[in-house]
């Protein structure tokens, strides 16, 4: 029976393949859909770990968390360098990771910070920055970058780079008279570290030294020497990576941090703000979610209107079926067969779709987002859907089946006979 | 009364409308085939020998009378117990389109024996393969095996076909060979070596033959020929309209 349904079906290859792909592109869909919720997640939780607190000017903690973390979006205003040292002092806190963000490489953020964030910092599971090549910034013109920067510019240690002012891929201007030196390249991360370029907090005052208000100050500008003999301790910075002694200050330190005088300051736990991040995104997500169960119900009715449709056209085949001995439960099977098969067909040809938009949209996400997504054998998840999609196509398939059974017992043997 | 003198196809007092509100459109008191004949039924269009030949390969249940084929009252057969039977014992030939477009000319020839057993064994114990069988029928009817076997029955002329179909109806030497206006596709100058090749086949497989057909110039070659007119005892509908 399988043979004479594989043979019928080939038979008919072109409405066949269509419906298998119609299912294969729903699969496709919804597998997709599961993996970059799934690997976004994972991702941002990785990011940042080890951090108890973020600390930033007062806005929204999302927002703080965005874009101290991840690089997405802009801040609304800056922490005073004066804040910092009062923060630093405190009994209750370990290290403090100062964050000045706002200037660009070719697309790329560049990041002010201190050897605090190469010591402090953590992802994943609690893993520590390590250096692929080279070692941090010493000078003020020194630049570590990360393992993606590299790659994509193709930079190598001692290469000259230049710095623009802004975040946009095309800067307006650039600091051309202040060139960088690469000092050091991370090993990759899987996080927006992997596409970040970063400097002294001082090295970020440098570039800064010709612009008043925004404009670069006409004339030759400040040559490099005199730029080191300056006072290049930074004035504010965009936020603080901050680790406590002991976990248990947490909320006594955010409050405080909360209730700061000096300047409105906005403290924040990772943990927190990333689950009021899901609960805003899970809406989305159950759209999203919703969106890709449609497509695979169509996917489904489609190949249930293909059999259907074919049953009329293939009144002769079934007669012919009959008349050599195929009794109405044979050609139920049949149809069962064939629903099966080009069920079974589309999922797995909805599979290899799958990693094809895994294998190309991945190297989008990590490039535009620095979210890593890489290609994993299906998980539960993932089995869970693929058996769901293909038992519904099961039932799906019983429905022509039923029909091309009443059918055959009301057409007989054949058109004639 | 030993088995080869009972008939093949016996029907008794049998009647059989559409619809029990409807009038009947058979009413047959007596029709029955021996074994081994070879019997042309003759009919117009619309005189119900479609209806009759549905009765005989038990798609049909009379309402009245019964049907016995071999010996085996219809009536008495659950629906898909009918199926088996019917393939057991009765090759059908049809007037086209007897034949699977996607499967091979061997696989068309073998489908029969896919679903039933009995004449599966039958070819078998006779210490053929079913693969020597069908190049044995093949070559019966005029057709080289080696030519056509693998090759898919859409190349085939109508004629190829025919003979095709004839070789499966026959695989497997079921009793009762049914063939519905077989011919009628055909043109004329083929439609005697059809029949030649058919009757002889027939012959050797000792199988009973009802053949089917309007056109009375291929009465002359058979055993035995039936009017449905003579035996039908409703009025032929056709006839009455005119």
């Amino acid at each position: 029976m399988i043979g004479i349904a594989w043979k019928s079906l080939c038979n008919r290859w072109p409405t066949a393949l269509l419906a298998m792909l119609a299912i294969a592109m729903s699969v496709a869909l919804i597998l997709s859909v599961e993996k970059v919720r799934r690997d976004a997640r994972n991702s941002f939780t990785q990011t940042v770990s080890g951090t108890d607190l973020i600390v930033g000017a007062r806005s929204g903690a999302v927002q703080l968390l965005l874009y101290s973390v991840f690089r997405i979006g802009n801040a609304t205003n800056n922490i005073s360098w004066e804040s910092v040292e009062e923060i630093s002092a405190r009994n209750a806190i370990d290290w403090v990771i100062p964050i000045s963000l706002g200037d660009s490489h070719a697309g790329f953020r560049v990041l002010g910070t201190n050897h605090d964030y190469f010591e402090h910092y953590r992802f994943g599971e609690k893993r520590t920055l390590t250096f692929a090549e080279g070692e941090r910034f010493d000078d003020v013109f020194d630049a570590v970058i990360g393992s993606e920067v590299a790659k994509q510019l193709g930079y190598t240690i001692g290469q000259d780079i230049v710095v623009a002012h802004g975040t946009g891929n095309v800067a307006l201007v650039e600091h051309e008279k202040q060139p960088f030196k690469v000092s050091g390249i991370l090993a990759p991360t899987g996080t927006p570290v992997d596409r970040a370029i970063h400097v002294s907090l001082q090295g970020i005052e440098a570039m800064h030294v010709d612009w008043r208000n925004g404009a670069n100050v006409k004339g030759e500008g400040t040559s490099a020497e005199a730029i080191r003999a300056m006072d290049l301790n930074p004035k504010a910075v965009t936020a603080l990576l901050v680790g406590l002694k002991s976990r248990g200050t947490v909320f006594r330190e955010q409050r405080t941090i909360n209730n700061y005088r000096a300047e409105p300051l906005l403290a924040i736990l990772p943990g927190v703000a990333l689950q009021e991040l899901w609960s805003l995104v899970s809406v989305a997500e159950m759209a999203l979610l919703i969106v890709s169960i449609m497509v695979v119900v169509a996917g489904l009715v489609n190949l249930m209107s293909v059999l259907l449709a074919g049953l009329n056209e293939r009144r002769r085949e079934m007669a012919v079926l009959r008349s050599v001995g195929a009794r109405p439960a044979h050609v139920f099977l049949l149809l069962c067969i064939e629903s099966t098969l080009l069920t079974l067909g589309g999922i797995v040809a909805g599979l290899v779709l799958h990693y094809i938009i895994t294998a190309i949209g991945s190297v989008f996400l990590m490039e535009r987002f620095g979210l890593s997504v890489p290609l994993t054998l299906p998980q539960s998840t993932e089995l869970k859907i693929l058996l769901s999609v293909a038992i519904a196509g099961l039932v799906a398939g019983t429905i022509p089946a039923l029909q091309a059974y009443r059918k055959s017992l009301s057409d007989g043997l054949s058109q004639k006979l | 009364m030993n088995a080869n003198a009972q008939p093949i196809v016996q029907l008794r007092d049998i009647q059989f409308a559409w619809h029990r509100n409807l009038s009947p459109v058979l009413s047959i008191e007596q029709f029955e085939l021996s074994r081994g004949e070879h019997v042309f039924l003759q009919g117009s269009s619309g005189s119900g020998k479609t209806t009759l030949l549905n009765l005989i390969a038990a798609v049909l249940l009379p309402q009245k009378g019964s049907v016995a084929i071999d010996g085996q009252p219809l009536a008495e057969l659950r629906r898909s117990k009918r199926d088996q039977f019917r393939v057991d014992h009765m090759g059908l030939v049809f007037q086209q389109f007897n034949l699977l477009p996607f499967l091979s000319v061997v696989e068309n020839v073998q489908l029969s024996c896919r679903f039933s057993p009995s004449r599966k064994r039958r070819v078998t114990q006779e210490g053929l393969t079913l693969d020597q069988e069908t190049d044995r029928l093949l070559s019966a009817m005029k057709l080289d095996p080696k030519e056509i076997k693998h090759k898919p029955t859409s190349e085939l002329s109508v004629g190829q076909q025919q003979r095709v179909a004839v070789a499966r109806a026959l695989i497997g030497r079921p009793p009762l060979i049914i063939a519905d206006e077989p011919t009628s596709s055909l043109d004329s100058d083929s439609r005697q070596a059809f029949l030649d090749l058919l009757f002889s086949e027939i012959e050797s497989a000792g199988s009973t033959l009802l053949f089917v057909s309007h056109d009375a110039a291929l009465a002359s070659s058979f055993d035995r020929r039936i009017d449905l007119k003579d035996i039908n005892r409703v009025a032929d509908l056709s006839g009455d309209l005119s």
